[in-house]
């Protein structure tokens, strides 16, 4: 079979859309969050939308299909916040690796019913490695801007337990995502590395992708975008990208300078345009891949999807869009200055 | 413009890495980041690693720190980055401190100050754990030093593997489980050693390793250290022929530590070093940022005997040197050296003081200078402007650093702050005197481009910019394209100057006018800076941007150059010079290239388009022969009119009809279009204009590769013939010929092509007459510009009726008139003298056919122009797969080709093609 090396070889790979809007449309109560394991949990549930793994893995595996069936390459696990400090929020923090191996089970079985169905399109799992809801670089206190919420070990130690969960889950590839401080994001690249080191597993792919948080085209901890990618350098990513915060409208100027020095491959997952008066995403899906195609068509990306706001209709548009378009180019790597 | 601080001149390899289409090559430089990046590439010349912020070395720094005065220290790193510092070394090794709390507290606060935590972090320590604790606060690559030997190999793995952890850079210390490398052998071997172990072991990239090969200090009256700067210098050559990649840096006040006290000399000492070790490839070094002394300027027996002792020339250079800084102590801190300098001339004054960064007497010089010349701004363009320029060249040939250039920059401004009140006065004055209202002469956007911090050159010109009554807007360094645009927007500028020093700007430049381009401005961009070059700026940004792009020398040019744009009577003129001077520049540049491969026109003829003519029936037009239309209802032509191109003619740029609600000319549009539907309005009531049009549909086959057999319906055979792309092209692509789209007669069968000429003018001129002679120019232009509009409407009208009636080959198609601007429909009109088929002279042929001037009253000018101008004439071809192209460049082979079958001489053929000839004739 394949390997995502080739496939990313060969063609634009298409990751999947949002959970969080395709979650809504299943409009969840507190008693569905919890289902029948956590039905006396002493706290609220509902808009834990990773809890849905153990209490409704049956909705999250169709909400993968439905992305499989509109062309996804990639789809992502249901981790965004399965790690100990962002399930501290619901008293959950202990349910953290299980989660995660959950979470990557679910997506496997999906993956591999289409990869089974079509072994000319293998279908691979990301584990989905969100930015945790507190950073290391900003003070949450701006009368002590040299006070932290968190240390760095303690969120190196959180990301590891995160990691080995969707790496027992089996996931194929490592998706740290939505980054908005670089050093969450470089504690994330540590357990990484420290967690292959002591377990001797083989190395999984690392996709690293930022956000690029307004028209400063810095990230939220203040970097450049060129400096952002200098800093997370050292995983030796499989691809650098950047999702959320923006459309993809907003996000073509970066997407370009990504692809500019960029030595690994490019990848991009807008959101559906910019929120409405109402916070609700309302870019057509046709809208959305025109865009996606005029990145494609401009050699700046590899890899594309969409983030939130966008539906397996996105997706399936997208992947239509790019289908026919000749991937980036890696760029040479001189030996020699 | 004046950054003319390196020698860089662009080069070929240069030019190519920037071409779109070619695999992009990512070089090994080292690559740091705090906010923002620091890629050191060759021409950054030497890096200064600020070392204020090290406790072991700054008792003011240690004494805050101790004391718990953060914020204080943090103004200490602040300073350091404002004296030029372009990595922050930070210490805390101090007996009395915690140093992992120290550090932490440290650089959490730092990284609240984007001011200083732009630029990447040297972790300073001897203990490992405290430079864990420091990499544990950075989000930014930065640099460990140091780690060593010095406890064995496997210790050195473990710390390795740790900063890879961390992705810091590292500083190899070049110890091993002896001791520090004194001689200059050992420095090379322990570096070695390190490096294999680094790349081989713990997959360092090479260029992520920084080795510092020792300093220490000499002229201490140990005869054994006298070699010691010799030796470093030394190893630091054969470092870098080994390890080309890996970086060289030191402390470098450690070589001068005998003569601590006495700053003059130690500071000589220092440049010194400097100039020999960084010649011989030391790349950064850890320095007192802002510190640096002039290696020219040293006092020249100061420097000799400086000189002596670092390459340890002289058996009694020490004792020569400790005798001669006895006077210099002695003297104390003001030596006579400092004050001859003032008995110069007013502009050598000026001068020493830039070149010194010396701020003390700018006032006194400046107003001297002030009132000796006869215009404030003489002052400016005449001795600071010169002084500028020396250390403009001292800083491209290494004898000066980046901190003192800064510091000249602000003896610059300071004088030139002291002039503006004057030039102000100046030019109210002179306002008074002539009358009329203040107003600025235009709005000037100035930027260093992304990338790149090198503003001396930029702020010169704006400064004189400024003096010559423009507004300036600076948007200072490293600035995104994005903002450039917007900003050029919102404040509506009239010409963007964008600067830059290092290589890749270049490439940011050609960026920047591909955004522009894109996003529709027609305002236009200068370009300055050392590695910008004439060629550049023709082969590269112009191509790119066709508003006017000029590349500009020095500050003192641009004065002019603005001028010739601002000026709206000069700038057609002179745009178009150096449109003509680029092009000549670009030709000359493709040649010497000649990248470009050409095919000999029997093989371009055999690349034709595929077309399968056994299985194409033609559509036999509804009528052959000739058909005219007098006096055509304009109300209805109008509906056709494509209202874009209308805007552009008023250079208002933008896409109908979003343009009537932009945010920025979305005014002037509306009321342009409002204006023009009222003309358009009393154009077709009262019938001011005559709309004619004749149309033929004529029996043809192709008979050779390039050449049409029409028959018309008059009689007789009329042959047309066109010219083909000779481009060498991908693999599937045809070369394309309009000849192609039509049948070849060994098929057996009749294709067809049509003709047609299409007026609004008739009628024009007595209405022009009349806007001219009431001094209306503005409904003169808007009936020009309506007229021409209406002609393409009438054309596009009568395209569909012939596609649809008089051909019918698509009696079932249905466009909106969007689609039909769009050219959604099947089959195309080229005309003679457009990118398909560039001979104007075919158009004989055309109107013969059609009887055109008869039929329509347009004539033909003997250039070929269509009089009334509001006129339009082409082919019609109906083939499904016909499309417009560009001829683009054609081959002499061809050439001779076409005037055989024109009946005319190479040279006719030569001269009515000429822009299409790839040779130069």
């Amino acid at each position: 079979m394949k390997s995502l090396q080739d496939c990313a070889n060969e063609r634009i790979l298409i990751i999947d859309g949002a959970m969080g809007t395709m979650i809504q449309r299943y409009k969840l109560q507190e008693a569905d969050y919890r289902g029948t394991r956590f039905a006396n949990y002493h706290s609220d549930l509902k808009g834990n939308n990773d809890l849905l793994n153990l209490t409704q893995p049956q909705i999250i595996e169709a909400i993968h299909k439905e992305y499989l069936e509109a062309g996804a390459d990639i789809i992502e696990t249901n981790t965004f916040s399965s790690t100990s400090i962002a399930m501290a929020d619901y008293n959950m923090q202990e349910l953290a690796y299980e989660l995660n191996v959950e979470a990557a089970k679910i997506a496997k079985r999906a993956a591999a019913e289409y990869t089974a169905k079509n072994p000319d399109k293998p279908r691979f799992v990301a584990g989905a490695i969100g930015p945790m809801n507190k950073t290391l670089s900003l003070s949450p206190d701006v009368n002590n801007p040299g006070f932290r919420s968190v240390y760095f070990d303690e969120v190196a130690a959180s990301y590891q337990e995160q990691i080995r969960g969707l790496s027992d889950g089996g996931v194929d590839i490592l998706l740290i995502e939505t980054i908005f401080d670089t050093l969450n994001c470089k504690a994330a690249i540590y357990a990484i590395r420290k967690y292959f080191r002591e377990s001797g597993k083989p190395m999984l792919p690392i996709m690293i992708s930022g956000t690029i948080t307004d028209a400063s085209g810095r990230t939220l901890s203040g970097q450049t975008l060129e400096a952002f990618y200098i800093s997370v350098m050292h995983a030796n990513p499989f691809s650098i990208g950047l999702n959320c915060a923006l459309g993809g409208q907003q996000m073509r100027p970066y997407v370009e300078e990504l692809s500019n020095i960029a030595s690994c491959y490019v990848s991009c997952y807008p959101n559906a345009g910019l929120p409405n008066a109402f916070g609700e995403y309302d870019e057509e899906p046709e809208d959305t891949a025109c865009i996606i195609e005029d990145f494609a068509k401009s050699g700046f990306v590899n890899i594309v999807g969409g983030c939130c706001g966008t539906t397996p209709d996105h997706i399936r548009h997208i992947a239509e869009h790019v289908k026919n378009i000749k991937p980036r180019r890696k760029p040479e790597l001189a030996a020699t200055i | 413009m004046n950054d003319t601080l390196t020698n860089t001149t662009i080069d070929n390899n240069n030019v190519n890495e920037t071409t779109g289409n070619e695999r992009k090559v990512i070089k090994p430089f080292l690559r740091l980041s705090g906010l923002e990046p620091l890629v050191v590439r060759p021409e950054t010349n030497f890096l200064n690693v600020g070392e204020r912020t090290n406790v072991t070395g700054s008792k003011k720094f240690a004494r805050l720190i101790r004391e718990g005065h953060y914020e204080e220290a943090l103004s200490v790193a602040r300073q350091q980055v404002e004296n030029g510092a372009q990595i922050l070394d930070v210490n805390m090794d101090d007996a009395l401190l915690d140093g992992e709390v120290a550090m932490t507290t440290f650089l959490n606060l730092l990284a609240a100050e984007p001011d200083i935590s732009r630029i990447p972090v040297m972790i300073d320590s001897s203990k490992f754990s405290v430079i864990e604790a420091g990499l544990k606060c950075v989000q930014g690559k930065c640099i460990v030093n140091s780690i060593s030997l010095k406890e064995g190999e496997a210790k050195f793995i473990e710390q390795a593997n740790i900063c890879k952890d961390y992705g810091a850079a590292v500083v190899v210390m070049a110890f091993d489980e002896h001791g520090q490398a004194d001689t200059e052998d050992k420095r090379v071997n322990f570096s070695y050693r390190a490096y294999k172990i680094l790349t081989e072991k713990v997959g360092f990239d090479p260029q992520d390793i920084i080795f510092d090969p020792n300093i220490f200090a000499i002229a201490t009256g140990i005869e054994e250290h006298n070699n010691y700067a010799v030796e470093f210098i030394n190893a630091t050559r054969r470092i870098k022929e080994l390890m080309p990649l890996a970086k060289v840096s030191g402390g470098v006040s450690n070589v001068s530590f005998s003569f601590r006290g006495n700053e003059p000399v130690r500071e000589a000492m220092h440049s010194v070093f400097l100039y020999h070790a960084i010649k011989a490839g030391m790349d950064m070094g850890i320095v007192n940022a802002g510190m640096l002394q002039i290696y020219d300027d040293i006092e020249p027996q100061l420097r000799e005997l400086c000189e002596d002792a670092i390459l340890n020339r002289r058996e009694d250079a020490t004792e020569r040197l400790i005798q001669f800084a006895e006077t210099v102590k002695s003297k104390g801190k003001v030596t006579e050296k400092d004050e001859t300098w003032r008995q110069g001339t007013v502009e050598e004054r000026l001068s020493h003081a830039l070149v010194n960064g010396i701020t003390d007497y700018i006032d006194q010089d400046t107003e001297e200078a002030r009132q000796k010349y006869p215009r404030p701004l003489d002052v400016i363009e005449g001795p600071l402007m010169a002084g500028m320029n020396i250390v403009g060249d001292l800083f491209g040939s290494g004898k000066m650093f980046l901190p003192q250039v800064v510091k000249s920059a602000r003896v610059m401004k300071k004088s030139v702050a002291i002039l503006t009140p004057y030039i102000e006065e100046e030019k109210l004055r002179i306002q008074a005197e002539q009358g009329g209202e203040i107003k600025n002469a235009g709005k000037i956007l100035l930027a260093t481009v992304k990338g790149d911090v090198h503003d001396i050159g930029k702020n010169i010109v704006g400064v004189v910019l400024a003096c010559n009554g423009y507004e300036i807007i600076d948007l200072g360094v490293m600035v995104p394209a994005e903002k450039i645009l917007q900003t050029a927007r919102q404040e509506k500028v009239d010409i963007i100057g964008l600067s830059g020093l290092i290589t890749p700007s270049l490439d940011e430049m050609v960026h920047v006018a591909r955004e522009l381009k894109r996003q529709d401005f027609d305002i236009p961009l200068i370009i300055g800076g050392a590695t910008t070059s004439r060629t550049h700026t023709a082969v590269k940004i112009a191509q790119e941007y066709e508003h006017g792009v000029v590349h500009v020398l020095d500050a003192s040019r641009s004065v002019t150059v603005t001028g010739s744009l601002l000026n709206k009577a000069l700038k057609p003129d002179f745009l178009e010079s150096i449109r003509k001077e680029y092009q000549q520049l670009n030709e000359a540049f493709k040649n010497k290239k000649q990248t470009k491969q050409f095919l000999p026109i029997a093989e371009a003829q055999q690349n034709k388009s595929a077309i399968d003519w056994d299985n194409f029936k033609p559509v036999k037009p509804k009528f052959l022969g000739v058909k005219k239309f007098e006096s055509y209802d304009l109300a209805e032509i109008a509906a056709y009119i494509d209202w874009q191109p209308f805007f552009i003619a008023w250079e208002l740029h933008g896409k109908f009809p979003q343009i009537l609600s932009d945010e920025v000319v979305g005014e002037a549009a509306t009321r342009l279009y409002k204006d023009a539907k009222g003309l358009l309005d009393k154009i077709i009531k009262e019938k001011w204009l005559t709309a004619n049009a004749v149309i033929g549909l004529f029996p043809a086959v192709r008979t050779a590769a390039d050449t049409v057999q029409v028959s018309p319906e008059k009689g007789g055979i009329v042959n047309l013939e066109f010219l083909r792309q000779q481009l060498k092209k991908a693999p599937g692509q045809p070369n394309f010929s309009l000849a192609d789209f039509i049948a070849p007669a060994e098929k057996g069968y009749t294709d067809y092509i049509g003709g047609f000429a299409v007026t609004t003018g008739i009628g024009i001129e007595k209405w022009l007459e009349k806007f001219e002679a009431e001094h209306d120019d503005y409904n003169s232009i808007m009936l020009k510009a309506l007229a021409d509009r209406l002609a393409e409407a009438f054309a596009e009208l009568m395209h569909e009726r012939v596609r649809k009636e008089f051909w019918g080959y698509a009696s079932d198609e249905h466009f909106t008139n969007e689609e039909l601007i769009k050219e959604a429909y099947s089959g195309i009109r080229p005309a003679p003298g457009y990118p398909a088929c560039p001979d104007h002279t075919e158009k004989y042929k055309l109107f013969d056919m059609l009887d055109a001037t008869a039929n329509t009253g347009i004539e033909l000018t003997e250039s070929l122009a269509m009089y009334p101008a509001s006129s339009v004439s082409g082919w019609y071809f109906a083939n499904p797969e016909a499309k417009y192209f560009g001829l683009g460049k054609i081959e002499k082979d061809q050439v001779t080709d076409y005037a055989a079958r024109k009946g005319w001489t190479v040279e006719e053929a030569e001269q009515w093609l000429r822009p299409n000839l790839e040779y130069d004739i």
